[in-house]
C-alpha cells in the first residue's frame, strides 16, 4: 500500500508542481478571449500592447510577492509591503529630486547618482522588515500583529516624513527605472534570484524547515531567531524595492501609494500554491500567481467591467485557493494519523 | 580498565525540571562513563524525556548542574549541545515533514559546496548518496528518498530520525525509545546499530520500555519514577523482577515472572 503511494507520488513528482497553476493562468486567459469575442469582438490575447500594460502593472505586486512568500513558507505573514512600498517610495523620491526644482525636500541634495535613491528605499525597507523580524523572534507576538503594526505606522512615517505633500521633479536616471521593460526586468531577475535560493541554498533549505517544523528545525541546531530576522528584512527590502520601482513609474511619490499591495502579494503567493500553514511553495507558483491577478485585472478592463465586480472575483479566487491548500493539508494530516 | 575508559563523560548534579507545580525532574544525580551504554527506564510520565530536553539544551533546568566531557556546561540551545558532540533521537522524531529524507538528515548541517554562510549553496548529490548509505545500516526499505517525509510510515520516520543521529554522533548519542515504532526485522537491525556504536566506544543513552531489549544491550539500568532516580542497577547482576519492582516501587513476589516482558 506504501510502496504505491510512492511509486505514484514519485511519477507525478515530473511534473513540475505549478502545472496545475499554469493551466488556471491559460484557463482564464482562454475564458476572456472567448468572451472578448463574443462581446467586444476582439481578442484578448492578441494584443501585445495590452499584454505589456498587464505585466507591468504586477510587477511591483510581484516583487513584493517574492518577500511575502518567503514569509509564508516561514509560516509567517507580512502584511506592511503596501505601506513599506509608499515609505520607500517616498525616502527614494526626497532623494531624487534634480536640482531645477527650487522647494525640494532636501535642497543641498539634489542630483545625486540614482544608485542612492535607490539604495535607500531598499535600506529603508530592510530596516523596517528588521525591525519587523526582531520583535516577531525575539518576542513571540504573532507575525500578523507585529507587521501589522508595521503596516499602520510606516503609513504614518510616510505622511509625516514629507509633511503628507507629494514628492517630485525627479531625475531622468532615476525615472527610467520605472520605464520600458525595467519592472518588468527586476521583478523576473528578483523572482529568478530568489527562486534559486529558496531551492539551492542553505537559507532556502532553513526557511521550509521552520516553516514545516519549527521545533524540529530548533532542535536541529537552526538558529531560529537570526533565521526569522533574515527571512522579514528579506521581505521588507524586497518591498522597499517595489516602493523604489513605483516612485520612478509615477515620476512622484506620496503617502497614499502602494494601498493593499500586501493583500495582492499575499493573493499571489497563495494562489501560487504556497501554504498558509509553511513549509509548502515556490517563487515559481507566486509568478504564475502574480500573472493570475494580472489577468483577471487586465481581462475586467478589457470587458469594461466595473472594478468592484474585478475586487469581489478576485476575493474568490482567493478563498478557493485557500480552500484548495486546506483539503491538501488535511488530507495530509490524515495521512499522518493512520500510522 | 585503564584510566581512560573510567573518565566520565557526563554527569548531573541535583539536576530539577518543573513545569509550574509539577516536578517532572526532581534532583538526578546521573553519571555516564565514557565508551558505556546505560538505558533509562520508568514508568510513563517517570521524566525520562524531561530528563533528555535538559541535558541536549532543549530545555533550561530549572537547578542543578551538568558537567559534560569534563567541563560544567550551561546550554542555552541544541546547537550548543550538537556543537559539544551530543546527538539525540526524540521521542517525536522532530522531522520537518514537508521535507525529504535527505534534507531531514542534514538538517542545521547541511553539505555544501562553499561557505557563503546562509546562502551557501547545498551539495545534494553528496547528502543523497549519505543519505543512503546510513539509511541502508537501519535496514529500512524507502523507495524513494526524494519525497516528502510525510509520506512516510511510522518506521521509516523513526530509522530516518536514528540515521541522523547515529550518523553525526561524535561523543555521545541519546535516543528516546528509538525502536518504538518499528517491525521485528527493522529493531534488529537498529539494535545492531546501537552495538556497533558500542564497538566504536561512543556512549549511549537509551530509553525504552523494552526490557528484553534492555537486557540486551546495555551495560546498566537507571530507573526513574515520578520524576526522581529511585536507582543503578548493572545489567549483567540484576534480573527483570529486580528492575520491575524499582520502576513501579512495589516487591515483586518471589517466582512471579514481570508481566509486561
Ligand atoms: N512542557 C511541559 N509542561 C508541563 N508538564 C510537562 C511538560 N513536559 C512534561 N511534563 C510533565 O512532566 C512529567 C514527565 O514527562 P516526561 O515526558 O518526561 O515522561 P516520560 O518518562 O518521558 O514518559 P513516557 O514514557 O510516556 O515518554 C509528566 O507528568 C508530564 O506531564
Ligand atoms: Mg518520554
Amino acid at each position: 500500500m506504501n510502496k504505491n503511494v510512492n511509486n505514484f507520488k514519485a511519477n507525478y513528482k515530473k511534473l513540475p508542481p505549478e502545472f496545475n497553476i499554469f493551466l488556471v493562468l491559460l484557463g482564464l486567459a482562454l475564458l476572456f478571449e472567448i468572451l472578448g469575442w463574443i462581446f467586444i469582438g476582439q481578442s484578448f490575447v492578441a494584443n501585445k500592447r495590452r499584454l505589456i500594460i498587464m505585466i507591468l502593472q504586477v510587477s511591483v505586486i510581484g516583487i513584493i510577492a517574492v518577500g511575502v512568500t518567503q514569509v509564508i513558507i516561514m509560516a509567517g505573514i507580512d502584511l506592511s509591503g503596501g505601506s513599506l512600498v509608499a515609505l520607500s517610495a517616498i525616502v527614494a523620491a526626497s532623494l531624487a529630486q534634480n536640482s531645477s526644482y527650487t522647494k525640494a525636500v532636501y535642497p543641498h541634495l539634489t542630483d545625486l547618482p540614482f544608485i542612492i535613491p535607490v539604495l535607500a528605499g531598499i535600506a529603508c525597507g530592510l530596516f523596517a522588515g528588521f525591525l519587523s523580524g526582531n520583535i516577531i523572534a525575539r518576542t513571540g507576538i504573532p507575525p500578523f500583529i507585529a507587521t501589522l503594526g508595521m503596516l499602520v505606522s510606516a503609513r504614518g512615517a510616510s505622511t509625516w516624513y514629507n509633511n503628507g505633500m507629494p514628492v517630485s521633479f525627479l531625475n531622468d536616471d532615476f525615472i527610467a527605472l520605472g520605464q520600458g521593460a525595467w519592472p518588468v526586468v527586476i521583478f523576473l531577475s528578483v523572482a529568478a534570484l530568489f527562486h534559486i535560493l529558496m531551492r539551492y541554498t542553505k537559507y532556502g533549505k532553513h526557511t521550509y524547515a521552520i516553516g514545516s517544523n519549527e521545533e524540529a528545525a530548533r532542535v536541529a541546531g537552526i538558529n531560529i531567531t537570526r533565521h526569522k530576522i533574515i527571512v522579514y528584512s528579506i521581505a521588507g527590502g524586497l518591498a522597499g524595492l517595489a516602493g523604489v520601482v513605483t516612485a520612478a513609474r509615477a515620476m512622484s511619490a506620496q503617502a497614499g501609494m502602494g494601498m493593499m499591495y500586501e493583500l495582492d502579494a499575499i493573493a499571489a503567493a497563495v494562489i501560487g500554491g504556497t501554504s498558509l500553514f509553511g513549509g509548502r511553495g515556490r517563487i515559481a507558483g507566486t509568478l504564475f500567481g502574480v500573472l493570475i491577478l494580472g489577468v483577471i485585472t487586465s481581462g475586467f478592463v478589457f470587458l469594461r467591467i466595473d472594478a468592484y465586480y474585478q475586487e469581489m472575483v478576485k476575493g474568490a479566487i482567493i478563498v478557493g485557493a485557500v480552500v484548495v491548500d486546506q483539503i491538501r493539508y488535511k488530507k495530509k494530516n490524515t495521512k499522518d494519523k493512520d500510522i | 580498565m585503564n584510566e581512560i575508559d573510567k573518565k566520565i563523560i557526563l554527569k548531573t548534579e541535583g539536576l530539577s525540571k518543573h513545569y509550574g507545580g509539577v516536578k517532572a525532574l526532581d534532583n538526578a544525580d546521573f553519571t555516564l562513563k565514557n565508551g558505556e551504554h546505560i538505558a533509562i527506564v520508568g514508568d510513563n510520565g517517570a521524566g525520562k524525556s524531561t530528563f533528555i530536553r535538559q541535558i541536549t539544551g532543549v530545555e533550561i533546568p530549572t537547578s542543578g548542574k551538568i558537567f559534560f566531557d569534563g567541563n560544567l556546561v550551561n546550554f542555552k540551545t541544541p546547537s550548543d549541545a550538537k556543537n559539544a558532540g551530543i546527538e539525540a533521537v526524540y521521542q517525536n522524531l522532530a522531522l520537518a515533514d514537508d521535507l525529504d529524507v535527505p534534507s531531514n538528515i542534514f538538517l542545521g548541517q547541511e553539505e555544501t559546496y562553499f561557505n557563503l554562510g546562509p546562502f551557501s549553496f547545498l551539495n545534494a548529490k553528496k547528502m543523497y548518496d549519505k543519505s543512503i548509505e546510513v539509511l541502508s545500516k537501519t535496514g529500512i526499505k524507502i523507495p524513494d528518498i526524494n519525497i516528502a517525509m510525510s509520506n512516510m510510515s511510522g518506521g521509516q520516520r523513526q530509522c530516518v530520525a536514528i540515521s541522523r543521529s547515529a550518523g553525526f554522533a561524535s561523543k555521545l548519542i541519546i535516543m528516546d525509545e528509538p525502536t518504538a515504532a518499528l517491525g521485528v526485522q527493522e529493531t534488529e537491525q537498529v539494535e545492531n546499530i546501537i552495538k556497533n556504536l558500542k564497538d566504536r566506544g561512543i556512549p549511549l543513552i537509551m530509553i525504552s520500555h523494552n526490557l528484553r531489549q534492555v537486557f540486551d544491550l546495555v551495560d546498566k539500568i537507571w530507573v526513574f519514577r515520578q520524576g526522581k532516580i529511585v536507582g543503578s542497577v548493572d545489567a549483567t547482576t540484576t534480573n527483570s523482577n529486580e528492575v520491575v519492582s524499582l520502576i513501579t516501587g512495589i516487591q515483586q513476589k518471589v517466582g512471579e515472572e514481570a508481566s509486561f516482558i
